[in-house]
């Protein structure tokens, strides 16, 4: 049979499993409009209303003292909070997967944990334990090192709701390569260290880029738990969520949508890189998806 | 009976170091700051936690932030389950692009979605005032806090289907077909119950984000108490006050009906994974 006797049957009838073309049409059209309506509506919402009175009141918007400072702020608190999750992430994963110990589901279970807690509870956890009024706040507070209303605790509450990120991609990606590769250089004399840099990170890196980018776009965000440890402080303890609430709570719309903006930007930056990891190194972040 | 060891011996270096810094920085974020909240709690006192969880508006706000929670994670279990379906089985111009935006709320901070749902929905905005012509008010009304909850919780469904769908083998549904079965029963009685554990683990998911959803909410809410006031922001405004206690009692009460619910889940999808044979 010839091609073209083969393509007019493939029209012709239609596979038994398939759907019929109109349902096809109609689920699409679901898709699409629920995505247009949900997702996209409100992306360029952030965008029309932080262009509302043109491109030199944005722009001069984020050029202020606190403006910049709440920018200046979140990058420091990502350029913290990342490689501490990254590093603990191996670490999790590492003692996760290349032993053998009693309650390692319950370890997983208690990694996974902050997943199911309210930001704003882990907010509220970390105030009750290093506020002023506490114990262990009340000590840290007289030495000159609070934690609460201050950085320290900014970092402290965007670890807690980024913890699982990195562990989580990393785990299963290292269940699936095993320990034979780590065996043998370890058989053939490589330092402990020298087996991590050169067999187990070359394996892992696009996982744990993969896990480090959720991390990043989640820490530069969050607002819930940052609200309850921060105070609030403009020029101090305000990061970029913050103090777009504050703007938007002083109707100063244009200000915190262009703030708005500026973070969604950057959203998209790891949303775009994340896309492209996922189809240049599908097979090794498959994994991440069979667990 | 022999004892088990509590590490098996092995060659594998590191063990002292990984498992210190995980531990460590386990106690020091996660499990010390909790146990601070249950330590309040046990301080305060059950009748006493008890006590603040009936008051008329705490009781409201935990009905509502919960309620609202689970129909928004329902809505997202069937849009979830049909967005995955369309992403894997049909080919359409854009479809790549489509995919990679159902991780947009997962990116996008919970304050600006805040704030951009508030801007798309009040009676002045884009949404909002198609929805005044007809005499539907979403901002500052529970329409609206449910639609900031959709839009949290909208990826978790689809990106836990989309690997199953992937893997499911043609054969079965040509054997279905096969035997007579019509497309739409094929579909009904031999996809959606594949489907159904990976659903659930997602709607899990995103009930549990949904349950102590803040950013996203506060802004499109209104506030109003009794009405339209979540659990979390009523911990925001009893932690304002320096009211510890209290804040401590309502997050304890979230922690719990939030671990209750997601233990029920559990069981189902136990259930889901018996009827489909495979334990």
């Amino acid at each position: 049979m010839s091609d073209a006797t083969l393509h007019t049957r493939r029209h012709a009838f239609r596979a038994a499993t398939e759907e019929a073309p109109l349902l096809r049409i109609t689920l699409i059209g679901i898709a699409v409009a629920g995505l247009a309506i949900l997702v996209f509506a409100p992306l360029a919402v952030v965008f029309a209303e932080a262009l509302r009175e043109g491109w030199l009141a944005a722009v001069e918007s984020l050029g202020n003292q606190d403006a910049r400072s709440a920018i200046w702020l979140t990058l420091l608190i990502t350029a913290i909070a990342v490689p501490a999750n990254a590093a603990f992430g191996i670490a999790a994963a590492w003692f996760i997967t290349k032993f053998d110990f009693r309650g390692k589901a319950f370890l997983i279970t208690l990694i996974d944990l902050p997943f199911s807690v309210s930001p704003v509870v882990a907010g509220l956890c970390i105030v009750l334990l290093f506020g002023a009024n506490s114990a262990i706040g009340g000590w840290l507070v007289a030495n000159g090192w609070p934690i609460v209303f201050a950085i320290p605790g900014i970092v402290l509450a965007t670890i807690f709701v980024t913890f699982p990120f990195v562990a989580r991609e990393l785990i299963p990606v290292m269940i699936e390569q095993g320990r034979a590769e780590e065996e043998a250089a370890l058989t053939l004399g490589a330092s402990g260290w020298r087996t991590f840099w050169t067999v187990t990170l070359p394996n892992i890196r696009w996982a744990l880029l993969y896990g480090t980018l959720l991390c990043t776009a989640r820490a530069m965000g969050e607002f819930g738990a940052v609200a309850v440890v921060s105070g609030k402080i403009r020029g101090q303890t305000a990061t970029m969520p913050i103090t777009i609430e504050m703007l938007y709570n002083e109707y100063l719309s244009v200000a915190a949508f262009s703030m708005a903006a500026l973070l969604t930007a950057l959203a998209l930056v790891t949303l775009l890189l994340k896309t492209l990891l996922e189809l240049r190194h599908a097979d090794q972040l498959a994994a991440i998806r069979r667990h | 009976m022999t004892h088990r060891p509590l590490v098996h011996k092995t060659a594998m270096p590191g063990l002292g170091l990984s498992a210190g810094i995980t531990i460590a920085m386990l106690s020091i974020v996660v499990l010390l700051p909790i146990g601070a909240l249950l330590l309040k709690g046990a301080n305060f006192g059950l009748s006493n936690i008890l006590e603040v969880v009936t008051r008329e508006r705490v009781a409201a706000s935990l009905y509502l932030s919960f309620k609202l929670a689970l129909l928004a994670a329902l809505f997202n279990l069937i849009f979830g389950v049909l967005l995955a379906w369309v992403l894997v089985r049909y080919r359409f111009p854009g479809k790549r692009f489509l995919d990679a935006a159902v991780d947009l709320p997962f990116a996008l901070p919970t304050a600006v979605a805040g704030i951009a749902l508030t801007a798309l929905y009040a009676p002045n905005g884009a949404f909002g005032s198609v929805a005044q012509e007809i005499g539907w008010k979403i901002a500052y009304t529970q329409m609206g806090i449910f639609i900031a909850l959709v839009f949290v919780g909208l990826p978790f469904v689809t990106r836990t289907v989309q690997p199953v769908i992937e893997e499911i083998d043609r054969e079965v549904e040509e054997a279905s077909a096969t035997l007579g079965a019509s497309r739409l029963y094929t579909l009904r009685h031999v996809i959606l119950p594949m489907l159904m554990p990976a659903a659930l683990t997602g709607f899990a998911l995103a009930l549990a984000r949904a349950v102590g959803e803040y950013g996203s909410v506060i802004f499109i809410a209104g506030n109003i108490p009794l009405r339209t006031e979540i659990a979390p922001l009523l911990i925001v405004i009893q932690l304002e006050e320096f009211n510890y206690d209290a804040a401590a009692a309502i997050g304890i009460a979230m922690l719990v009906i939030s671990f209750v619910m997601l233990l029920a889940i559990n069981l189902i999808q136990i259930v889901s994974r018996r009827r489909m044979g495979h334990v």
